[in-house]
This record gives C-alpha cells, sequence and structure tokens, in this order.
C-alpha cells in the first residue's frame, strides 16, 4: 500500500482557493489504488424486478458483463443447472455475479439479510449489489472482495449501459489486423470492449427463453418480452435448401459444358480469351456458383460476401432488364441500326481526309513524298477494304443489335461488356493501322540505335549484353553510315503516322476503358453493406462511444456505451468484392517509356498476354 | 464540477475551454472553436455571384445564374456538414479509455475511442506548422509488437489548435488520471 507519488505533487500544486476541490481527490489518493471494477449492464433489465445478476466476469479487465437477471422465486440448483448449460452451449464461463434490488422504497432489513444470504449460496469475488430506487435515477452499487476470514474490501465500481440487442447483433471491425493473429483465436485478449462484444454475441443460449416459456427459471433479458424471429427468414431457410441444390447442380452443368474440349481448340480459345463478354460472363457464373453453393457461410465475412454477391447480381439484371425494356420500345434497335452504318461510314471518311492530309504538308512539316504517298497509299486501301466489309454485313446489323439487345436480360454488365467489344469491332482498322505504324516505327527505331552504335564505332555483344567497341572495315562504315543517313531523314515522316495512329488508338482505348470501370463499379460495389450502414448502422462497428449521464456526488459514475458506425469509406474498403482482373498492369512511366520506343501496348493485361 | 475559462488560439482566435470533473476517474474537456464569421460568409457569396455575373455577361445564358446558386448553397451545406467544427471534446475515463468528439456546425458528431490498454501516454509535441512552430497534444499509442515502441500518434484538438497554456491545463489534468491508471496496473 505504497502512498501515491501524484498526491505530494498536487499537494504542492494546488492553491488554498481550489482546495475543496481537491480534498475528494485526497481522500481518494489515501486509499490503496486498485482498479475500478467496470460493471456492464443491459438497458433492458433497468427496470426489471429485483433478482440475481447472471453473466460473466473478465478478471484481466476486471470488468463484470452482466447478460441477464434472474427473478424470485427460484431453485439455486435449477439456476446452476442452466448456467452449466449456457456454458457448456457457449464455451463463455457464465456465473452469478450478484444482486440486483429494485423496489419502491429503501429496501427492508429482510430482504437485505436475504440478499447477503445468497452471497453463500452462490460465491462469487467479488460480488456486486446493484441497486435502484423505481422512479429514481441514481443507482447505488457496491462490489465486495472477501479478503481472508472475515475481512472484506469495496471496490470502486463505474456502471457501463449497454443496449443489448445492438451489442449482440453489431460485428467489430477493428483497425488493423496483427498478421500473427489466427482466424477464431480468442478476441478476449485484444481488449476489454471486444471481450463484451464476444461474451454477449456467444451467449445466444441464455436468451432463448422469454416470459411466456413456462421454464424453471424467470430471465430478464433482451427478448424476455418475446422472441424475435419472422417467418419471411423461416421460410426462405427452409426453401433455400432444396432450391440451392437445384441450380447448383444446374450450374455445374452449365460449366461442365463451357469446359468441354471443342471450346479448348485454338480459335475459340483465343476468342474467348480476347473478348470481355467471355470473360463478364465467366465472371458472373463464378459469382452464381459463390451464391448457390450448398456449403453455409463459416464467417461473418463470408456471409457478407455472399448477400453483396446476391445485391451485386440481383442490380445487374434489373438495370439490364430496364436497358431492355427501353431498347425494345420505340423501335429503337431500329433507329440504332439505322445509324450506326452511316456513323461507320462517317468515321471512314474522316479517316481518308486525316490520311490526304498526312500525304500532303501536315500543319506545315515538310514529309518525304515518295514514302508518304507510299504510306498514304497503303492505309487509304485498308480503309476501302474495311468500307466494303461494313457494307456488306449492312442488311444483318440490325439482326444483330436485335439479338445482342437481348443479351441486356443477363445483366447490365454484359450488355456493356458487348459493347465495348463491338467498339473494339467496329475500329479494328485503326487498332491495324496502330500495329503497322507501330512496327515500322520500331524497326525504324532499331535500326538506327544499331547505325548509331556503328557510327560510333561499337557494337552490341549479345553473349555479354552490353555495348562494346569494334574495329569496322572501311565498306562497313560505309555503307553504315548511308543507311543511317537515309533512315535518320525518313524518321520524321514514320513518326508522324506513328504519332497519329496511336493517339487514333489511345482514344478507342480510353473509350473501352471507361465502359470497363463502369463494369468494374457495378461488379464490386457491396452494395449490401452500403444499405446495412445507412438502415442498420449499429451491425457494422468501428468501435464504441460513451457518454456520461446524470451524475451525483457520491454515487458510482453511469455512463451510456454506443455502438460507433463504420464510416462509408472503410465499409467499401472492407467489403469490395474482387475485380474482373481489368486493372492496368504498367505505371504511366512504364506505358509513356514503351510509346517512345514503339512496343505495342495491351493498356489492360488479358489473361493470356498475346506475344506478337 | 464544472467550470469555464477562455483561451486563444494560435491564430488569435478566442476559445473556450470548459472543464468537467465527474469523478475523481473521469473528465472532460470541451474547446468550443470560433463562430462562422458573417463577413467571411458574405465574402465568399458576394465572390462567387460576381463572378457568375461576369460569366453570364459574356455569355448570355441564364443557367449560370442558377447553378451559381446552386453551388453555394451546396458549398455552404457541405462545410458546415464536413468541414466547420464547432467544438472538440476529450474525454478521459480511468480504466475504460480516452474519446474525442468533434461537433461539426451542422450538428454531425464524429467520435474516436481508444482503450486505455492501447494508450502509452499523453504528451505534448512540437510541431512546423506552415511558417509556424506550435504546440499540440497528442496521444501516444502502444505497439503491439513491440512493448517500448509507439506505433501511432494522434494528435488532439486538431481544429482548435489552442495555445500552450490550455495544453498544459489539459495535460496537467490528464496526467493525473494516467498516474492514477499506472498505479493500478502495476498493483494488481
Amino acid at each position: 500500500m505504497g502512498v501515491c507519488p501524484v498526491v505530494g505533487s498536487v499537494l504542492s500544486h494546488c492553491p488554498p482557493s481550489s482546495f475543496s476541490r481537491h480534498k475528494e481527490l485526497l481522500l481518494f489518493f489515501l486509499k490503496p489504488p486498485s482498479m475500478v471494477l467496470k460493471a456492464f449492464f443491459p438497458t433492458c433489465c433497468a427496470s426489471a424486478d429485483s433478482g440475481l445478476l447472471v453473466g460473466r466476469w473478465v478478471p484481466e479487465q476486471s470488468c463484470a458483463v452482466v447478460l441477464a437477471v434472474v427473478h424470485f422465486p427460484f431453485i439455486p440448483i435449477q439456476v446452476k443447472q442452466l448456467l452449466a448449460q449456457v456454458q457448456q452451449a457457449s464455451q463463455v464461463g457464465v456465473a452469478v455475479l450478484g444482486t440486483w434490488c429494485c423496489c419502491r422504497q429503501e429496501p427492508e432489513e429482510s430482504l437485505g439479510r436475504f440478499l447477503e444470504g445468497l452471497a453463500a449460496v452462490f460465491p462469487h469475488e467479488p460480488w456486486l449489489r446493484l441497486c435502484r430506487e423505481r422512479g429514481g435515477t441514481f443507482w447505488s452499487c457496491e462490489a465486495t472482495r472477501r479478503q481472508g476470514p472475515g475481512a472484506s474490501s469495496e471496490d470502486q465500481v463505474t456502471l457501463i449501459f449497454y443496449d443489448q440487442r445492438q451489442v449482440l447483433l453489431s460485428q467489430l471491425h477493428p483497425p488493423a489486423v496483427l498478421p500473427d493473429r489466427q482466424v477464431g483465436a480468442d478476441p478476449t485478449g485484444t481488449g476489454g470492449l471486444a471481450a463484451v462484444f464476444h461474451t454477449v454475441a456467444c451467449s445466444e443460449a441464455l436468451f432463448r427463453s422469454d416470459r411466456f416459456d413456462e421454464g424453471p427459471v424467470r430471465l430478464s433479458h433482451w427478448q424476455s418480452e418475446g422472441v424475435e424471429a419472422s417467418i419471411l427468414a423461416e421460410l426462405a431457410k427452409r426453401a433455400s435448401g432444396p432450391v440451392c441444390l437445384l441450380l447448383a447442380s444446374l450450374l455445374s452443368l452449365v460449366s461442365a459444358v463451357g469446359a468441354c474440349r471443342v471450346f479448348q481448340l485454338r480459335p475459340l480459345s483465343f476468342l474467348g480469351s480476347k473478348l470481355s463478354t467471355c470473360e463478364q460472363l465467366r465472371h458472373r457464373l463464378e459469382h452464381l456458383r459463390l451464391i448457390f453453393s450448398t456449403k453455409k457461410a463459416e464467417n461473418p465475412a463470408q456471409l457478407m460476401r455472399k448477400a453483396n454477391t446476391v445485391a451485386s447480381v440481383l442490380l445487374d439484371v434489373a438495370l439490364g432488364l430496364l436497358l431492355l425494356s427501353w431498347l425494345h420500345g420505340r423501335s429503337r434497335i431500329g433507329h440504332l441500326a439505322d445509324t450506326l452504318i452511316p456513323v461507320a461510314d462517317h468515321v471512314a471518311e474522316e479517316l481518308q481526309h486525316l490520311l490526304q492530309w498526312l500525304m500532303g504538308a501536315p500543319a506545315g512539316l515538310k514529309m518525304n513524298r515518295a514514302l508518304d504517298q507510299v504510306l498514304g497509299r497503303f492505309f487509304l486501301y485498308h480503309i476501302h477494304l474495311w468500307i466494303s466489309y461494313i457494307h456488306l454485313m449492312s442488311p444483318f446489323v440490325e439482326h444483330i443489335l436485335w439479338h445482342v439487345g437481348l443479351s441486356a436480360c443477363l445483366g447490365l454488365t454484359v450488355a456493356l461488356s458487348l459493347l465495348a467489344d463491338i467498339v473494339a469491332l467496329l475500329t479494328f482498322h485503326i487498332y491495324c493501322f496502330y500495329v503497322y505504324g507501330a512496327r515500322l516505327y520500331r524497326l525504324k527505331i532499331h535500326g538506327l540505335s544499331s547505325l548509331w552504335r556503328l557510327f560510333r564505332g561499337k557494337k552490341w555483344n549479345a553473349l555479354r549484353r552490353r555495348v562494346d567497341s569494334c574495329s569496322y572495315d572501311l565498306d562497313q562504315l560505309f555503307i553504315g553510315t548511308l543507311l543511317f543517313t537515309i533512315l535518320l531523314f525518313l524518321l520524321p515522316t514514320t513518326a508522324l503516322y506513328y504519332l497519329v495512329f496511336t493517339l487514333l488508338r489511345l482514344l478507342v482505348v480510353a473509350v473501352q476503358g471507361l465502359i470497363h470501370l463502369l463494369v468494374d463499379l457495378i461488379n464490386s460495389l457491396p452494395l449490401y453493406s452500403l444499405g446495412l450502414r445507412l438502415c442498420r448502422p449499429y451491425r457494422l462497428a468501428a468501435g464504441v462511444k460513451f457518454r456520461v449521464l446524470e451524475h451525483e456526488a457520491g454515487r458510482p459514475l453511469r455512463l451510456l456505451m454506443q455502438i460507433n458506425p463504420l464510416p462509408y469509406s472503410r465499409v467499401v474498403h472492407t467489403y469490395r468484392l474482387p475485380s474482373c482482373g481489368g486493372h492496368p498492369q504498367h505505371s504511366w512511366g512504364s506505358l509513356c517509356r514503351r510509346l517512345f520506343s514503339g512496343e505495342l501496348i495491351y493498356p489492360w493485361g488479358q489473361r493470356s498476354d498475346r506475344q506478337d | 464540477m464544472e467550470d469555464e475559462r477562455s483561451f486563444s488560439d494560435i491564430c488569435g482566435g478566442r476559445l473556450a475551454l470548459q472543464r468537467r470533473y465527474y469523478s475523481p476517474s473521469c473528465r472532460e474537456f470541451c474547446l468550443s472553436c470560433p463562430q462562422l464569421s458573417l463577413r467571411s460568409l458574405t465574402a465568399v457569396t458576394c465572390t462567387v455571384w460576381l463572378a457568375a455575373y461576369g460569366l453570364f455577361s459574356l455569355c448570355e445564358n441564364s443557367m449560370i445564374l442558377s447553378a451559381a446558386i446552386f453551388i453555394t448553397l451546396v458549398g455552404l451545406l457541405g462545410y458546415l456538414h464536413f468541414v466547420k467544427i464547432d467544438q472538440e471534446t476529450l474525454l478521459i475515463i480511468d480504466s475504460l479509455g480516452i474519446q474525442m468528439t468533434s461537433s461539426y456546425a451542422s450538428g454531425k458528431e464524429s467520435t474516436t475511442f481508444i482503450e486505455m490498454g492501447k494508450v502509452k501516454d499523453i504528451v505534448i509535441n512540437e510541431a512546423i506548422y506552415m511558417q509556424k512552430v506550435i504546440y499540440y497534444l497528442c496521444i501516444l499509442l502502444k505497439d503491439p509488437v513491440e512493448p517500448h515502441g509507439i506505433s501511432q500518434v494522434v494528435p488532439v484538438f486538431q481544429s482548435a489548435k489552442p495555445r500552450l497554456d490550455c495544453l498544459i491545463e489539459v495535460y496537467r489534468s490528464c496526467q493525473e488520471i494516467l498516474a492514477q491508471q499506472k498505479a493500478t496496473s502495476t498493483n494488481p
């Protein structure tokens, strides 16, 4: 029992006017310091009749979590049996913690002695005695410990009220998960509040009976007015078993068909890996398989993921059906088909104008006439081929669009992926031009760099992978310098064509990227979690917050514990569904470097990277 | 037990510190920031509307004026709800933890609670803020892996930014409670 060193500092710092304020402190400090006992009391039991307090005692945190109140009359053997049952079902050490007294006026002598007698029947250290005057606001609370025969000491108590239903249903989201903590480890070691949440969540067995049940023991807890249940939820649970089985077998059939040998052959598998529609369909199939799997979710995170997937699929299908009804109403598809061919024609015409401009003196630059004409005529012929192809396809466009529009019933994401694929197919000629221009430019750059080395008298050593000096013959140097000069002076023309077609290609890639971004958003947004955060904020808890209730000197401190909900950004971050994998693989720096050296860029990595 | 004193923040604005001692183990400090001044609000509104009127006289499109009104309203609501903090409260409860609450001008409250098991100490730290050197009160959190390390520094009263005299008051009171806490944790 050492004298607290703070006493000395307090005495030296206190001016005489505030001595009365410090008197309370001094009285407190002269007692041996012991940890303040925290009693968590459910708000639903605040107006219950007198009885025994049942709950869990956590000695490390010096906190007592009260779970229920057992009312008089009771038989001690039956109470002990019930507690043993609950302990076995929940793996949580439930015991009788003390007595609860709620009466009209001051408790009578006989009741007081009866309550003290109970402490002998249910031995527990420390023994809590909570007392409240009915209609009054202030409580009295004592906690006694028996230290040796006859001696007992009292602890200071802080009362913390908590809403049992909210704490039971909520899920704590710790700010950081330690890397060495296993999933499912006992969370009591990490913090006092996590222990409280864990205790309440595990003690469902205690809350199963309500006051209409004819059990041997009468309890008061959050469900004592009537157990919460919903007919719809029960029916859904019963029906989900066979429905899931049926749908899971259907889905396995579909995936078996999809994995059959025909689709593994070269052309179809290549097409399947390139088209984003197939990717999206595969992704959705995975989702559906997750939803309809007959395995129950093991932990809350898996349950949330299932629910989020269901919400995402439902939203997708709903938006898709909306799009379908909009498309098929008032013959919009016909209008769309009618405008599609002229638009393709217009794009081809614009490209032809662009090439004519390049073949002249673009932006005042002087091009090499011969190379310019060759490249320009080559690309013009390509465009001519493309236009003929489009005109060949024109009678069938409306039918194709109608069938493509039907695919929107599978989901908006499928329709958008199809749109992205159609854009890719319609701008295939731009892609071809880009590849030609890039290959030509790259060839030129390679040639230039190699001949530049020759010009300086160096050589690339492929074995050692470095640049070595080398002595060339005179005719080698002559030819090399000549070629170098030719390539150098032809560089602006090639570079200009490359630049123009790369910009066009980047434009198309940007449009496709936007569509993919939208698809990704619909795929990965956790709608169920966001809805839960909006409507039932106590279910997703970032922590707790305390409010100090009305306080009177001499009475124990009373606090109200409320759930602090998770902010929306953290909800999205924690419960995001994994996306389709359409993220850009290269950083901006490496992209610029590849563009400069003429290498082909694939802004998002496909599952099987094409080596060209 | 309550008392109120007035201090000033680092820019010279008036702050009011309200201290409530609920019990020897529970104390609350409430700092009230200066209110939104009518002068700055009028200045910003006039600037936005003058700019909108200038654009309108160039483009002759009345949508610009309605857009300016909309932007002003939305901006004001967003400022009151997300930026302007009216009051910052520090509640320290022995053997439970430390709670920091910020109340915004629109009534929104954002609370953070740190359990006492995670708190290592409360200190006054110096920092370089723009062209000034200021003092701020912060909570040091324990590192679960290393017993003598610090995992995080959580500053308190970030938007009120009181001066050193106010911080010393709060610091002394908090240290009294933390000393109790340390004494009980060493004597089981």
